[in-house]
């Protein structure tokens, strides 16, 4: 049942406006979907706590650590490296 | 027909993800096993092919929920891909089953990498983009049903960071100008508002009224 719906929810998009060109306006919204969807997923993964509500964890740690990588302009592989280490050794002496 | 060279961008960007995905996976195999048996979280990943509604579908029935209940959270995980779907529609070629089936290549991070920031997507780049993460998710959940509590804690290593990092590093490159700091703003406090207080799924879905941000005039 949840492929059917999944499979379903994902299509519906495409099927309906397939191929036609959206007015100006509607491409400038649809062009800022990726920032919000992006800024609200930072958020998810880094305090979600697997169902409903909020936890505070060691992944704020590697979030800092992401921003400071960022800040530095290193790549996206070192980003992601330096956010998990810093998560792991938090949880290992904390 | 898409280019190659775009696919294979797409798999060259979606690679750091590879590892995490397949730990994932595991984990998600792992956990699954006492729940669901060995067959079918190996069935359920190739066919729902999403990380957060098998969790979340997963966690109802651990919790001794009805399987009408773990249906709902899954799907409600899963209703961001609407807007996601409305977005691409535009960029994929084709009649509509075939559009239908194109479609089915979108997750979170192969969208974000996908787009080109004026409204339009890169199609070979989602495909690319989703193939490595594909094969990293089922081999991931097929390794952890079979080897089980042999395999590292992806928390112990820290891996769970990886998501946050990723997609703020992809802010960061997508997020030019102030409407879309201001999309970005809302999004994100859209979501920790909601998080505590709403069901699974609908704080991301509901952030994105942050695209709205581009109904006034500049």
């Amino acid at each position: 049942m949840l492929c059917v719906a999944t499979a379903t929810m994902k299509a519906i998009g495409p099927v309906s406006f397939g191929g036609r060109r959206l007015s100006g306006r509607a491409t400038s919204v649809i062009a800022l979907v990726a920032p919000s969807l992006l800024a609200s997923l930072v958020v998810y993964e880094t305090f979600n706590s697997g169902g409903r509500g909020i936890e505070v964890d060691a992944r704020i740690v590697g979030l800092a650590t992401a921003v400071a990588a960022l800040a530095l302009k290193r790549s996206m592989l070192v980003v992601v490296a330096v956010a998990a280490v810093a998560t792991a050794l938090t949880r290992a002496i904390a | 027909m898409a280019q190659h060279s775009s696919v294979r961008a797409g798999v060259r960007a979606a690679l750091p993800l590879g590892p995490p995905t397949f730990l994932l996976g595991a984990s998600f195999g792992v956990l699954a096993r006492p729940v669901m048996g060995w067959l079918a979280p190996i069935v359920m990943s190739f066919v729902v092919f999403s990380g957060a509604a098998q969790f979340a579908a997963l966690s109802v029935l651990a919790g001794g929920g009805a399987a009408g209940a773990a249906i709902l959270a899954g799907v409600l995980m899963n209703t961001r891909w609407l807007p996601m779907g409305f977005a691409i529609g535009p960029s994929l070629p084709g009649r509509a089953p075939a559009r239908a089936a194109q479609a089915q290549a979108i997750v979170d991070a192969s969208f974000v990498m996908a787009s080109h920031g004026d409204g339009t997507f890169d199609r070979g780049m989602l495909l690319g983009a989703t193939a490595v993460q594909g094969v990293a998710w089922w081999t991931g959940t097929a390794v952890g049903v079979l080897a089980g509590p042999a395999l590292p804690d992806p928390e112990k290593l820290g891996l769970d960071a990886i998501f946050p990092a990723f997609y703020l590093a992809l802010l960061v490159s997508e997020a030019h100008g102030r409407r879309a700091l201001l999309a970005a703003a809302v999004g994100a406090t859209v979501t920790a508002a909601l998080m505590p207080v709403a069901p699974v799924g609908l704080p991301i879905i509901a952030a994105c009224v942050g695209a709205l941000v581009g109904l006034r005039r500049s």
